[in-house]
């Protein structure tokens, strides 16, 4: 019967009062079936991580390894907590966003393992080792997420604290003494022996800014303004923020040479001011804004253009064996090649060939050893993170739930076309982790806590009964008089 | 809002669309082009790491590969190095492969379409991906023979069934030991390759088929006579003046008999005796007679001017186009720009032994999977109807006289009648000659056809012979094929 759990919910909210269906309603819904639909798909999930680890043991040293098995064991039990955090704080949560994250984590942590066995890594130099530990604090920290943030509308209050936080994580690898440059970008913040990448949480600042103050802005932003040949502009005042977007934007292009970050920032600006305004203006004025300030990048800073000339034509011996040249991403693309429909293989593979395979390139070393098919399935496991994220912008009620639920679906989204995309030649590559499955704690971390931003907007959609008029619109009605 | 977020969910669509489309590219259309990119190093550790099927000869292998503890984890092993060097070829780690290795990778190394199915079999049972094994239709028994026989002789023999096109012997000397190209360090292999391609004495060749030709000389005359008898304006006794010496046309070039005397006593000379005694002068009037396109259209039916895959590929022998008259006159005893194979020459015995029809030469019997499964085994398959069995009927009485009482005596068995033909054919002035035979036997039931080549006059120049040299050759392996 293709009902959905809340009908009985509906019926029920449309007869009576709402205090008295409330307490109704706790009592009715004794039966959790979306959490047991996850709790099914998540046992599943953890059936698949642990039988990749093993078939990449048994096909690169061709016995079974109990430590890193166990230790994937425990990143089970931890996701069997989630769940059950999940069941008392979240019931109505989506049942498929945890089960897929859990998927793509595992695969991940599975072939960054196969590379330390192809590398001879042990122990904590093992990036698997250190993955898996990441991903556990990940895990804790996306609990503590869901258990804290009880209502997501708080966060619309603490907008431009998000804003500031946001752009100071994002010019902190600028900083003196603790900023770090690695693989000639400066992305990175090194305190001691523990170091991380503060611009992967400030997406999550600033979707939380975008979506709040666009919320509250985009009336003035999409009613006034003047009309140039047929399109509305926003007045100057207007501009302000997407200004200083665009210039931290920019600065991380500069400075931090990250054309990849620099694009998702701009990007889920974009498509979360033309959500909230449905004006098609903003995007034009962002996109040329940005091709343009991307043209005067490329010709300034070689290593854009470099990247440029891989992309077009990097079987060329001289963009091949250039400094920064194509090297890298024709050996991704032979990787793939070399796998092509069913792969080699968990194991059996060579994907160790390629640099940064545990991260730029896992995409291309799980096509190696699992094929067009495995690529098609990861992607598919993508797209239907995503859709769950944008179910939440067409279902939800309150439109600061709804921007932010789209907006993190969106960054997900952006993030695995530019990285993805950049691999297999749709654009030239940027340096981008792939979302949960990349080595990278600090990516970990940020994505975790997008899942457990987009549970908790979830829950929100179907917890609510869907017959009381939503205060934004109230209020709109209001200021349309 | 809704309408905003349907339009970003298309963008969001379409940007996963074309990252399937450019994997499924990447990764099924232009695959092959990619693998086949020389800086394309997973390619050669996956012909590696999937251990290659061997190449057997009666169920022995003649190349296998060992396990070793080394990143490529098998090594190439030809437990019987030069004796099987120019079917085998060589397996080297990057500097190219030749011989069935090269002909047969796909099979040997499991990635051809047939073992598709048995390659996921192998991923999802995890067992190491095997590649087929193949069987050869070489005996090793008459192999040997023809190694024997053909001693430290620069030149090479072929063995055939004519009733099948399955080769039995395949020798050509001198050769190389692949194993020496085989071992997984580069510098080694590079410096044996360079001294064995600048060796003077080309052991690289595999000349039974390729490298370059010889004239075909006295051997080609059974293609002429062929075409005589196939165009019905001649028969085995139509004849001939015969002269001591003949001037050519529109030159001062005088052609003579082999011992510059007459073909026969009479004053005429019949085709069969020509082909009996081997003499050119009645030959160079038949070639006039018959013209260069009706002798071409012949030797193209026995497989002249185009490569065979046996499946090694073959040089293409050459009958030319565009002959004057003198040039045809020479062409019809094997000199002139004709040039053959001795496999081409024992495919010409091979029609004329199975009654005018010309089987597939092949050495490939079956290719089985590591399960011992066939992939594919090999039936005879027909090469063409070369000639009437009315024509090979008569060109073989004419080759069994060349051997009971003619030219080709010397390779006479005792008990059973041999058919042959010899063939000295001169490569220039002062040139050592090149030294044929091709033959078969029995005659009145062929089992196996012969071409033997010797190069270099058989070390004596221009006083080797046929009958001293390569028809005994011919004869023990013959005998080597009756005797099993």
């Amino acid at each position: 019967m293709p009902e959905s759990p809340n009908q009985d919910v509906r019926a029920s909210a449309s007869t009576g009062p709402r205090a008295i269906t409330e307490n109704i309603r706790l009592k009715l819904r004794v039966p959790a079936r979306l959490r047991n639909l996850e709790l099914l798909l998540i046992i599943i999930a953890i059936a698949i991580n642990l039988g990749s680890i093993a078939l990449v043991q048994l096909g690169a040293i061709g016995h079974l390894g109990f430590t890193v098995l166990g230790l994937s064991g425990l990143l089970g039990v931890l996701v069997f907590a989630m769940h059950i955090t999940l069941r008392v704080t979240a019931r109505d949560a989506d049942p498929l966003i945890l089960p897929i994250i859990t998927v793509l984590n595992g695969l991940g942590i599975a072939m960054i393992y196969r590379l330390d066995l192809a590398d001879g890594f042990t122990g904590w130099s093992s990036g698997g080792v250190r993955q898996i530990v990441w991903t556990a604090i990940a895990i804790v920290i996306a609990m503590a997420v869901l258990l804290i943030i009880k209502n997501h509308r708080v966060l619309q209050r603490y907008r431009y604290i998000a804003m500031f936080s946001g752009i100071a994580l994002l010019l902190l690898p600028l900083a003196p003494i603790i900023g770090d440059t690695r693989f000639g970008a400066r992305l990175w913040v090194q305190i001691g022996a523990f170091s991380f990448q503060p611009g992967e949480l400030a997406k999550i600042a600033l979707a939380i800014f975008f979506a709040g103050y666009l919320v509250s802005a985009r009336d003035s932003l999409s009613m006034v303004g003047r009309k140039v040949l047929g399109m509305t502009f926003p007045r100057a005042r207007d501009l302000g923020p997407i200004i200083v977007v665009f210039v931290a934007s920019m600065l991380v292009l500069i400075f931090q040479r990250d054309m990849g970050t620099a694009l998702l920032y701009f990007g889920l600006f974009l498509v979360m001011i033309y959500v909230a305004t449905g004006r098609s203006s903003w995007i034009l004025l962002g996109m040329a804004m940005f091709l343009g300030g991307a043209f005067v990048a490329s010709r300034f800073l070689t290593y854009i253009s470099g990247r440029i000339d891989a992309w077009l034509d990097p079987f060329n011996p001289d963009v091949y064996d250039a400094n920064g040249g194509s090297y890298q991403l024709v050996q991704g693309l032979f990787g793939l090649a070399d796998g092509g429909l069913i792969g080699t293989g968990l194991g059996r593979g060579s994907p160790q060939i390629t640099p940064l395979a545990e991260s730029d390139y896992i995409i291309s070393a799980l096509g190696e050893e699992l094929g067009l098919i495995g690529i098609f399935a990861i992607l598919a496991l993508y797209l239907l993170f995503v859709s769950r994220g944008f179910r939440i912008g067409f279902a939800g009620q309150d439109d600061f739930g709804r921007l932010l639920g789209v907006g993190l679906a969106f960054v997900i989204a952006l993030q695995v076309f530019v990285v993805i995309g950049g691999v297999t030649r749709v654009i030239p590559l940027t340096g981008l982790t792939t979302p949960f499955l990349a080595a990278g704690g600090s990516s970990l971390v940020a994505n975790w806590i997008i899942a457990a931003l987009l549970l908790r907007l979830s829950d929100t959609v179907r917890h609510q009964p869907q017959l009381v008029i939503e205060p934004s619109i109230e209020n709109r009605l209001v200021v349309g008089q | 809002m809704n309408r905003e977020l349907k339009r970003v969910s298309t963008v969001v669509l379409l940007m996963f669309v074309s990252l399937f489309i450019s994997s499924s590219v990447i990764q099924v259309v232009t695959a092959d082009s990619l693998q086949a990119d020389g800086r394309n190093v997973r390619t050669l550790y996956a012909s590696y790491s999937a251990e290659r099927g061997p190449i057997l000869v009666d169920g022995e292998p003649i190349a296998l590969s060992k396990p070793v503890d080394d990143e490529f984890k098998f090594l190439r092993v030809y437990p019987k190095g030069e004796l099987y060097a120019p079917i085998t070829g060589y397996l080297t780690l990057n500097q190219g492969n030749t011989g069935l290795e090269s002909s047969l990778n796909d099979y040997l190394s499991g990635s051809s379409n047939d073992q598709f199915f048995d390659q996921v079999n192998s991923i999802l049972t995890g067992q190491n991906p095997t590649g087929a094994a193949v069987e050869l239709t070489i005996d090793p028994v008459v192999q040997q023979a023809a190694w024997d026989a053909l001693g430290d002789l620069k030149g090479a023999v072929i063995a055939i069934k004519p009733k099948t096109g399955e080769i039995l012997a395949m020798v050509s000397k001198p050769t190389f030991d692949p194993n020496e190209l085989a071992v997984h360090n580069t510098t080694a292999v590079i410096e044996a390759y360079n001294r064995l391609l600048n060796d003077a004495d080309a052991p690289f060749f595999n000349r039974t088929l390729a490298g370059p030709l010889d004239p075909p000389g006295s051997t080609f005359k059974l293609v002429v006579a062929a075409a005589a008898l196939e165009s019905g304006e001649f028969t085995a006794d139509s004849s001939f003046p015969n002269p001591a010496e003949l001037q050519l046309p529109e030159t001062t070039f005088k052609i003579s008999n082999a011992d510059r005397g007459t073909c026969g006593s009479g004053s005429t000379a019949t085709i069969a005796t020509a082909i009996r005694l081997s003499c050119n002068i009645p030959f160079a009037q038949l070639g006039d007679a018959l013209g260069a396109t009706t002798i071409r259209d012949q030797a193209n039916k026995f497989g002249f001017n185009e490569s065979v895959s046996v499946p090694l590929e073959s040089t293409e022998s050459v009958y030319p186009r565009a002959l004057d008259r003198p040039q045809t006159m020479l062409s019809a005893f094997g000199q002139s720009s004709v040039r053959a194979s001795p496999l081409q020459m024992a495919m010409v015995s091979m029609a004329i032994a199975n009654s005018g029809t010309l089987m597939q030469p092949n050495l490939v019997e079956s290719i089985m999977a590591s399960d011992l499964t066939t992939i594919q085994s090999f039936e005879p398959t027909l090469f063409g109807q070369a000639l009437s069995p009315q024509t090979a009927a008569a060109l073989t009485q004419m080759m069994v006289d060349g051997v009971n009482n003619g030219a080709a005596s010397s390779a006479r068995i005792d008990g059973v009648e041999v058919a042959g033909k010899t063939g000295t054919a001169q490569n220039g002035e002062g040139e050592p000659y090149t030294l044929w035979f091709t033959g078969f036997a029995p005659a009145n039931d062929p089992e196996v056809v012969v071409a033997v080549v010797v190069q270099d006059g058989g070390g004596l120049g221009q006083s080797g012979t046929s009958s001293g040299i390569s028809a005994p050759i011919g004869r023990q392996v013959l005998e080597a094929v009756l005797n099993r």
